[in-house]
């Protein structure tokens, strides 16, 4: 039983003077008395079902059209309900899942290489560094295979063999191949085959799409017992500037990772944390924020004007080997003339059994070092050199050219458009990158967040990945929870009657009404800073204090610091333009001042947990010989954040307690 | 507008086919012309299969004018907010030449039925004999015809260079990159064979070859 | 290096756009075009004159959002998505003509941004497989021959940006309705709905207002993702067939 443990703080959290300790709360969704891989068939063998001829009366908002939010409408509308879809983008198909490249895991054990639910479980259990929630991560390991059916139904055109069936390969260190791929673009696949599937219920009436709209605010009501529960969402019209009222009888958000509060990551522009930040300050609990992974390849940052980060695949990692200089003097050379004896294979010397293939958090954080020892290459950014070697000579030189050409040309072309230097002849830069959020909103088994009502679906939800996802696995979420879960869990509570509230309801008028003033405030503020400013100096704050390594030093200043820009931002912003057309500075205004709070909460959240896990490493907790020490007497909870209120308020931390029922707690080592 | 096309390139294969029957003489070459209205006796008229030929060409040229101009109107009101710089990547000068050198085709014919069909513009004195009609029609002194005539025959080269690729691609024939480079150099080919071979007559009149 | 921008600005659908010129010192060869213009907008904004928008997202080549028509070439001199295209591809002292796509069914919502949601509704029209949730079939009880699943696949790298259709001289979305009528056409899923698909989409494209292909292949030519001709080739193909079939 779940609902009844919690890790008792034995010391004072580092993060005291910012938050009250609330209730401890617990899934009550999962059924507990079924063992973990009955739990799944338990649950939708009780849930509840809605009358087809109901259906059509009952209206679900989904907000996000990525592979969670387009899965789930093209699903809900099969089903027959009323689904509003909307998206921020252009059109649905251009959500950021469509930037995935990798690959998507599914336990279908096709090469009899002994993989099975168990297995993918168990690989996300560990890989999540004891974190996550049992009940939920086996359910997605459930799932899986009925994805890949699915997703071939409708044409995905995976990587097939000679023999027509379909191929698999080995991914992010795991012992099976069981990751289904189309080339490096598995993600646009993916989300091209959900997209496909929404349209056409658009074609059948049950959904209506609405491009270019984003969510300014969530509705939600309280009833006598206390209990809120969203009811609809107000959203901006980024063409007209129209402020739109939509009521509906569940909300979901199926908005994506929050990892553009660092500015620079591999996320879309227009990724942000908005949809999820105002049912935050609605009542949602926020889970665990300060799980961020960041991916060890990515293409170094280049000048103090980019924009955007881009990786490069995890698979290269495979035959690359990385290295920086041993003297400071050389890294300034061309490291074709740095002789054999003065490089540094840095990840071979530290972990020589696992050596350049050790997990992304430990990959990235000892390329941090190198750099912060002075031993980083490539331009200087900052007066900093923020770049190591991924260097192919050596694959190149056993292989030939061709054969690592047809492994890895379109990759290899890719960096070469990207910097103009050829990664055949000269060792490609590459450097950490934020590139994935495992927190987000809090939700139980059913992904209903503590708001009734209101569901949330894949990255924007905090719950199977734990504090570290393993690679293929971020694909494989968002479609199980839009196929395969949410379809059966959002039926159970439609099935029930809720109260429907029209526009002139208090709450309504309410939120449409802070939307404008908002609005409002950042154009009328006449400020001198603009918008890209202040985001910048937030990432470089979240960047420096919360990113690979955290300190309670640095934390503690960046809180401080946040505040600072925060209140400056609201002060001295510059939005130009009017609501009434398409602003684009207007746009990002509104994002950045949610990115702020969060920011904050982040930072309090990575203050309190003073532990390292998964892509959290706090440089406090670290063995004797520099690794992340997990301590689970303290640390084995979900911290899910309540808002406390505007400034001067402090959140209140909720704790989930974790058990494992079905597999031991273990620590994790690579050495 | 493939289909139409393609009866005209059968057409003009066949056309430029007799006209070579000038360097066999004039008595093959009137011969020729004669046969043309004996042909399919006597279950046809004298003339006849001339006038089928002619039904089918005229209800061919109507079709591919029609859809000429609807593609044209289509994309007129396709983009009618114009470019202020648009360059063209990959086009052909033949690609880009379609309507115009089909609309020059059009004139051209008309003006090379009045010519030699109905013989209301007579050039060089007016011939019984078809062969003495085309000779003296070319000769050096009346060095303008053979130009119109030269310079429509590079307008055909062109329509027929992109025409022919263009009618593989729609009529579905080209589905792979090899099947495209051979439509492409098919389309080459007829436009030098065919052009090439009109051309012959005035050219070889004009210098003196044929006389 | 300093350039001079030649951009489209047009305040909203409504209004008339003019060009308008703009000179912009301080650009490093390694920016990509859009981070230039970043930088022309930071500039604007301190100068309290209205940004240039324009549209990016994932600015990694592969959500299909940027587009511009730069120098009169549909993204730009290199083969690649603006976002993908670096100001090294241009010199000291250029002058850029930045417009947005040209076509009536993509009309301007605001200076270099269009609306291209025609190409969502010629997907409504027939461009999926009909399956419903929870009942596909177990996936490897179909094989699908290698040289197939290759040639879907590359047809279903399209990333519907519509360079297609702004570099055509027609107007003409034949690429993108090809390439989606390939990919699906060429897998054994996709026979079911494969003449009602074709027909269907190709009467929704001419009903958006583009234009007919003439097969002068301006369009793979500025194609993102290199989608070849022969998807038009298999349209008209498949459009035949299915004609014959009765449809």
């Amino acid at each position: 039983m779940t609902d009844t443990q919690q890790a008792a703080p034995t010391t004072v959290s580092d993060a005291a003077d910012f938050f009250t300790l609330g209730a401890p709360i617990a899934d009550t969704k999962a059924p507990a008395d079924a063992s973990v891989p009955t739990r799944w068939e338990e649950r939708k063998a009780h849930a509840k079902l809605v009358n087809p001829a109901n259906r059509r009366k009952i209206k679900v908002i989904i907000v996000g059209t990525g592979l969670a939010g387009a899965a789930a409408g093209a699903t809900l509308g099969e089903a027959g309900y009323q689904v509003e879809s909307f998206c921020y983008q252009d059109s649905p198909r251009r959500a950021h899942s469509i930037a995935a490249q990798g690959g998507i895991n599914a336990a279908k054990n096709y090469r009899n290489d002994g993989d099975s639910v168990y297995r993918l479980f168990y690989d996300t259990v560990k890989g999540g560094d004891f974190r996550s929630r049992e009940s939920n991560s086996y359910r997605l390991a459930e799932v899986s295979a009925s994805i890949i059916d699915q997703c071939v139904a409708q044409g995905v055109p995976f990587a097939r063999e000679y023999g027509g069936l379909l191929d698999n390969r080995s991914f992010g260190g795991v012992q099976v191949s069981r990751t289904f791929y189309a080339r490096g673009q598995t993600g646009q696949q993916l989300l091209i085959g959900a997209y496909q599937a929404l349209e056409r219920q658009v074609a059948a009436g049950t959904v209506t799409t609405h491009t270019r709209h984003e969510m300014l605010e969530l509705i939600t009501t309280e009833d006598a017992d206390g209990v809120t529960s969203a009811k609809g969402i107000i959203v901006r019209d980024m063409v007209t500037g129209e402020i739109e009222t939509h009521l509906g009888d569940a909300v979901v958000l199926a908005t994506g990772g929050y990892g553009n509060v660092y500015f620079l990551s591999t996320n879309a522009m227009g990724s942000n944390v908005t949809a999820a930040w105002r049912a935050h300050r609605k009542g949602a609990y926020m889970g665990n924020p300060c799980y961020t992974q960041i991916h060890p390849t990515c293409i170094p940052v280049s000048g103090e004007n980019q924009s955007k980060l881009t990786l490069m695949s995890e698979s290269l990692r495979n035959d690359g080997r990385i290295w920086v200089p041993k003297k400071k003097e050389d890294c300034a050379k061309d490291p074709r003339e740095i002789p054999e004896e003065d490089r540094d294979y840095y990840l071979e010397r530290i972990y020589p059994a696992f050596g350049n293939l050790v997990p992304r958090d430990i990959a990235s954080r000892q390329a941090k070092y190198m750099c912060d020892d002075g031993r980083g290459v490539g331009p200087e950014v900052d007066g900093v050199r923020r770049g190591v070697y991924l260097d192919f000579a050596d694959i190149i030189a056993r292989v030939g050219r061709d054969a690592v050409e047809a492994k890895y040309g379109n990759l290899f072309d890719m960096y070469a458009q990207i910097t103009a230097e050829n990664p055949y002849e000269v060792p490609m830069r590459v450097y950490p990158a934020v590139h994935y959020v495992m927190g987000g909103l809090w939700v139980d088994y059913d992904l209903e967040s503590n708001v009734k009502g209101l569901f949330v679906a894949g990255e924007a939800n905090f719950s199977d990945q734990g504090a570290n996802r393993l690679g293929a696995s971020a694909l494989m979420q968002g479609l199980a929870d839009g196929y395969f879960v949410l379809p059966y869990t959002i039926a159970n509570y439609l099935a029930d009657s809720h109260e429907r509230i029209d526009e002139s309801h208090p709450a309504v008028v309410e939120a449409k009404k802070s939307v404008e003033e908002r609005i409002n405030h950042f154009l009328t503020t006449n400020g001198t800073r603009s918008v890209d400013s202040y985001h910048k100096a937030l990432g470089h704050l979240m960047w420096e204090y919360c990113g690979m390594e955290r300190t309670k030093e640095g934390l503690t200043l960046a809180i401080e610091k946040i505040r600072e820009l925060k209140a400056d931002f609201w002060k001295n912003v510059k939005v130009l333009g009017t609501n009434e057309s398409l602003n684009q500075s207007l746009e990002r205004a509104g994002r950045v001042a949610d990115f702020f709070e969060l920011g904050e909460l982040m930072c309090i959240d990575a203050l309190n947990r003073r532990e390292s896990c998964g892509g959290h490493f706090r440089a406090e907790s670290q063995t004797p010989d520099g690794e992340a020490e997990r301590i689970d007497s303290e640390f084995a909870y979900v911290a899910a954040w309540e808002w406390g209120g505007e400034d001067g308020h402090s959140p209140v931390l909720h704790q989930e307690a974790l058990s494992y029922e079905a597999i031991e707690m273990k620590a994790r080592s690579y050495k | 507008m493939a289909v139409t096309g393609l009866v005209f390139i059968g057409y003009v294969l066949l056309h430029m086919y007799g006209n070579l029957k000038v360097f066999a003489g004039q008595d093959a070459f009137d011969e020729y012309a004669h046969h043309l209205r004996t042909f399919g006796e006597p279950m046809l008229p004298y003339g006849g299969l001339l006038w089928v030929v002619r039904a089918v060409l005229l209800l061919s040229i109507i079709g591919h004018a029609y859809a000429a101009f609807t593609l044209w109107a289509r994309a007129n009101k396709a983009r009618t907010q114009k470019y202020a710089v648009k360059k063209a990547v990959a086009a052909t000068l033949s690609s880009k030449m379609m309507r115009w050198g089909g609309v020059t085709l059009l004139l051209f014919v008309i003006f090379h039925l009045l010519h030699f069909t109905t013989r209301t513009i007579n050039v060089n004195g007016d011939k019984d004999s078809p062969y003495d009609r085309v000779v003296s029609s070319f000769q050096p002194e009346m060095w303008w015809v053979a130009v119109i005539y030269l310079l429509a025959m590079c307008a055909l080269a062109m329509h027929l260079r992109h025409g022919v690729w263009s009618a593989c691609q729609t009529l579905g024939l080209t589905n792979t990159a090899k099947s495209r480079a051979r439509a492409n150099s098919a389309g080459v080919f007829l436009a030098v064979v065919i052009a090439g071979g009109f051309a012959l007559v005035p050219l070889s009149i004009l210098f003196g070859i044929v006389d | 290096m300093k350039i001079t921008l030649n951009i489209w600005r047009q305040p909203n659908p409504t209004s008339n756009g003019a060009m308008q010129k703009y000179d912009l010192d301080g650009v490093s060869e390694d920016m990509s075009f859009l981070e230039m213009l970043d930088l022309l907008n930071e500039n604007l904004n301190e100068q309290g004159e209205d940004p240039v928008a324009f549209d990016s997202d994932c600015r990694e080549g592969i959500c299909g959002t940027c587009s511009l028509m730069i120098n009169g070439v549909a993204h730009g001199p290199e083969v690649t998505t603006t976002c993908q295209l670096h100001m090294r591809s241009f010199k000291d002292g250029d002058t850029i003509t930045v417009e947005p796509w040209r076509a009536d069914p993509f009309p301007v919502l605001k200076d270099l941004i269009v609306d291209r949601s025609a190409f969502d509704r010629i997907i409504q029209s027939g461009g999926y497989i009909s399956v419903n949730t929870g009942s596909a079939p177990e996936a490897n009880n179909l094989p699908v021959e290698k040289a197939k699943a290759d040639r879907a696949f590359d047809m279903a790298t399209c990333i519907g940006c519509g360079a297609c259709v702004a570099a055509c001289p027609n107007g003409s979305a034949s690429l993108f309705l090809g390439a989606k009528i390939t990919h699906l056409g060429e897998l054994p899923q996709g026979q079911p709905e494969r003449d009602i698909r074709v027909v269907d989409m190709v009467a929704q494209h001419d009903h958006e207002g583009f234009g007919g292909c003439t097969n002068i292949g301006e369009c793979s030519a500025a194609c993102p993702k290199e989608i070849p001709l022969d998807v038009i080739s298999q349209l008209n193909k498949d459009l035949r067939t299915a004609m014959m079939h009765g449809h």
